[in-house]
């Protein structure tokens, strides 16, 4: 039987200054599939969905809905053709209730006043049918992450949407929510949808995909079925050269306790505690993974960790001496490094350049303070050192570093920390939006400092990157470390439950 | 806007009502004197109310607007002088309203279209109308001996304004009547309309907006425009309600206490009318402690409003949010 082409693009060609983001790139999109977009950041998955929804305008190429060739100049046109997008960054006021931004751009009126009542039945008929289960009277600001993203799902519906595009959905969501949106995704298939998955994370693709489209550098590389492709084949086809997906790593031969936090209490910016009471000691020569789900206190414990956020009450003692409540010079003089989850709020100064940037944690010592004046000679070649030694991709120390791409910002952090000898490396999310390579050279480095007798504690989302890495894994749930588990004794499914509230018992038992 | 708010706000216009009438010296029974406060109290908070409801449709639409002052300033010249030239209060009014737009015209084009710094934009229009206004009066209104068209005369309410003692408050001028009406409408605009949905949803998160269809920057250039209509409203009050001229700085400040009714107020209308009314009872207070024979100093009356706008900024009563997206420009992908 001939399935119905919903959405089709043919040689699709978007240049900006200087980079060819999406090349001759064609696709069809049937009724009622799941197709994947896989491809690194920057491969073009991204242009290509703003050009299908309308934000870019393609310079060649033509785009068809529903057979019918079609301009998409706006996303109220996309709307009106029944695409809907869920973004990765969701686009909720948090402040409106989920009825008002279901309804906001779409809103049916009684008079001059919305007609609330008659939303509120809708949104309760699609939120049954998909079992998306969203209560329209909530204020969105008190819904989870996971909850959120039901709500975009719906305010696409309710346009009446049977093209969905979902933009990296389950980068926010743990693994249980991951799944509870697989089985919303499901009931959108089996009812007509046609769904468009962007990711880069293979796991999650091969299981949900009904096809797999690989992008890489704006380029159709590759389309294959789950059934006949492995992660490792899909690595291979989004980098383009084989890849270790597994990070290679010895046993941990731990030595003396370097971090010890007891009873660490921390507030939040609202003054919250969201820090209750955390023990935890990390030694030398391991690396000691914290899982959670962003916003259980994770954050806020390495900002009071690196003296970024004072300390309510318990202590931290670095390599034996305290450090409770110290500034961050004494902390990063004691010999931590610290890769902040925000490396371009907290990691860099932007306007700066990248050798500039390399000396902001020793600029005032010698040889790059010399009295009052900086020693620019020191600094240029400590540039070149590095940049060399880290493979940073630019044309100069002197660009400034916020023109670097994702991945070689990251790179510039990791090296500026780890350019002098330390004892404790504290990495919070150091790969969350990078590209396979970065990755796989940071998840190295982190692993060779471990060897090279560094503490190391590791704050991630992603829970592969923390189960790969880690040789403890401490789990962290409202502000407490609610397991700690050497790593292999715990899977997957057990950890997902820990994340989400459960207790270590009823998990094991 | 808060409840705690609301209760301190009408506590404290209860109390400055109540030291009016303790502390009277002349021989005027109570009520006369609370009846007297309440009224000038009114028709004091007139512009302080237009203006905050004028920051508000801006701010809500996620465009600082520090320029209630300037556009209320250039409105009162407008207002008078197209007044007396004409001869006529409505094509004053009219014209009033008019050239508040043109300044709010001036404020969306500098922040919306070409992105300056808010701050920016709005103090150049509050110098630019002190400026313009002064120089317009000293080379061209003082030259061409106008004779004012008089004040908007009192519209009193039928009945209501025939009651003993309380019948004063009743007696008011249009635009003093039409600011009441103003607040009521955008309260019922904002929050249960399309419009209003829309607005909120600009001022907020202009990126999700944007992604369902609404056009950020018309939405931006209309409720600034909308809000400096009000604003220039609020500007005609000085020289056709209040007195029948125009002299330099007519507004003397009375829109950064606008701006001030418009935060405490919490970014609603009726928060900010109500803080407008709490400025305009201290206001109230200055002026009748001459009549009733109150010895208060009156320079310290007078201070008083200033120092409440301190302690209110201050937060000492709980920090009102502005909406997320007020003062950042919106620059498409």
């Amino acid at each position: 039987m001939e399935r119905e082409v919903v959405l089709e693009a043919r040689n699709i060609t978007k240049t900006f200054p200087g980079v060819v983001a999406n090349q001759d790139v064609s696709l069809k999109l049937y009724r009622g599939e799941v197709l994947a977009l896989l491809g690194e950041n920057g491969a073009g998955k991204t242009t290509l969905m703003n050009i299908l929804y309308g934000l870019y305008h393609q310079d060649s190429g033509e785009m068809l809905v529903r057979g019918q060739p079609v301009r998409i100049s706006s996303p109220s046109e996309s709307i009106r053709r029944g695409i809907g997008m869920v973004h990765q960054h969701f686009m909720l006021v948090p402040v409106f209730t989920v009825a008002e931004n279901i309804i906001l751009g779409a809103e049916t009126l009684k008079g001059f006043s919305l007609d609330m009542a008659t939303a509120r039945a809708r949104i309760h008929e699609l939120s049954s049918q998909y079992h998306l289960d969203v209560d329209p009277d909530t204020y969105v600001k008190d819904l989870s992450v996971g909850q959120q993203q039901r709500v975009e799902i719906v305010k696409a519906l309710y346009r009446k949407a049977d093209i969905l595009i979902l933009d990296e959905p389950t980068a926010v969501l743990t693994p249980q929510e991951g799944q509870g949106l697989f089985a919303i995704i499901r009931a959108l298939t089996a009812q007509g949808t046609a769904v468009i998955f962007i990711s880069h994370k293979l796991k999650e693709v091969l299981e949900i995909a009904d096809r797999i489209m690989v992008l890489r550098r704006g380029k159709v590389v590759g389309e294959t079925v789950p059934q006949g492709a492995t992660e490792r084949s899909l690595a291979e086809m989004m980098v383009g050269r084989s890849v270790l997906l597994d990070v290679a790593k010895q046993p941990a031969n731990p030595g003396g306790v370097v971090l010890d936090l007891r009873d660490l209490v921390v507030n939040d910016d609202r003054d919250q505690q969201v820090v209750n009471g955390v023990s935890l000691e990390v030694r030398a020569g391991e690396i000691v993974g914290i899982a959670g789900v962003q916003g259980n206190g994770q954050s806020e414990l390495v900002e009071a960790l690196t003296g970024l956020r004072r300390v309510q009450s318990g202590t931290v003692a670095i390599a034996g001496a305290d450090y409770t409540n110290a500034s961050p010079r004494p902390i990063t003089e004691a010999g931590t490094a610290h890769v902040p989850e925000d490396r371009q709020e907290d990691g860099l100064v932007l306007a700066y350049s990248i050798a500039d940037n390399l000396v902001l944690n020793t600029y005032y010592l010698p040889p790059f303070a010399q009295g009052i004046t900086m020693n620019e000679a020191a600094i240029r070649d400590n540039a070149l050192k590095l940049i060399k030694e880290y493979d940073v991709r630019t044309p100069s120390p002197f660009v400034p570093v916020g023109n670097l791409s994702g991945g070689n910002k990251q790179k510039v952090v990791i090296a500026r920390e780890l350019s002098r000898p330390i004892k404790l490396l504290i990495a919070a999310q150091p790969t969350r939006g990078l590209d396979v390579g970065s990755i796989e050279f940071i998840h190295k480095t982190i692993v060779e400092q471990r060897d090279a007798g560094a503490a190391v504690l590791l704050v991630s989302a992603e829970l592969d990157e923390i189960m790969s890495l880690s040789d403890r894994i401490a789990v962290m749930y409202h502000g407490q470390i609610v397991a700690i588990v050497p790593t292999g004794q715990a899977t997957r499914e057990d950890l997902g439950l820990l994340m989400a509230g459960a207790q270590l018992e009823t998990v094991t038992s | 806007m808060t409840r705690g708010r609301f209760l301190f706000i009408i506590a404290t216009i209860i109390g400055l009502i109540a030291v009016a009438v303790l502390l009277r010296t002349k021989d005027v029974p109570p009520e006369i004197v609370a009846a007297s406060v309440l009224a000038t109290t009114l028709r004091f908070a007139t512009p302080i109310t237009l203006g905050a409801i004028a920051g508000l449709y801006c701010e809500r639409s996620g465009v600082v607007n520090i320029a209630i002052e300037g556009m209320m300033l250039a409105a009162a010249f407008g207002a008078w002088s197209a007044a007396a030239v004409t001869q006529s209060l409505a094509i004053g009014l009219l014209a009033g309203i008019l050239t508040g737009m043109l300044m709010g015209l001036l404020h969306a084009w500098l922040s919306v279209t070409f992105r300056v710094d808010q701050i920016v934009s709005g103090t150049v229009i509050n110098i630019l109308a002190i400026g313009l206004t002064g120089f317009l009066d000293s080379q061209v209104l003082s030259k061409a001996h106008l004779n004012s068209a008089g004040l908007l005369p009192q519209l009193p309410i039928p009945v209501l304004s025939e009651l003993p003692v309380l019948g004063p408050i009743f007696r008011q001028q249009p635009i003093a009547w039409v600011s009441v009406i103003v607040v009521v409408i955008s309260h019922y605009v904002l929050f249960y309309t399309r419009w209003g949905l829309r607005t909120r949803a600009v001022g907020e998160n202009p990126r999700a907006a944007d992604t369902v269809g609404i056009s950020v920057r018309k939405m931006r250039y209309a409720n600034v425009l909308i809000g400096a209509g009000i604003a220039g409203l609020g500007g005609a009050y000085f020289t056709l309600e209040a007195v029948p001229s125009f002299e330099i700085l007519i507004t003397n400040g009375r829109g950064f206490i606008a701006l001030a009714a418009m935060i405490f107020g919490g970014w609603t209308p009726f928060g900010a009318w109500a803080a407008a009314l709490l400025f305009g009872a201290a206001n109230a207070l200055q002026i009748n402690a001459q009549q009733f024979g109150i010895p208060i100093p009156s320079q310290f009356v007078g201070m008083f409003p200033y120092l409440l706008t301190i302690i209110i900024l201050a937060g000492v009563i709980g920090r009102a949010v502005p909406p997320a997206a007020d003062g950042v420009p919106y620059e498409t992908e």
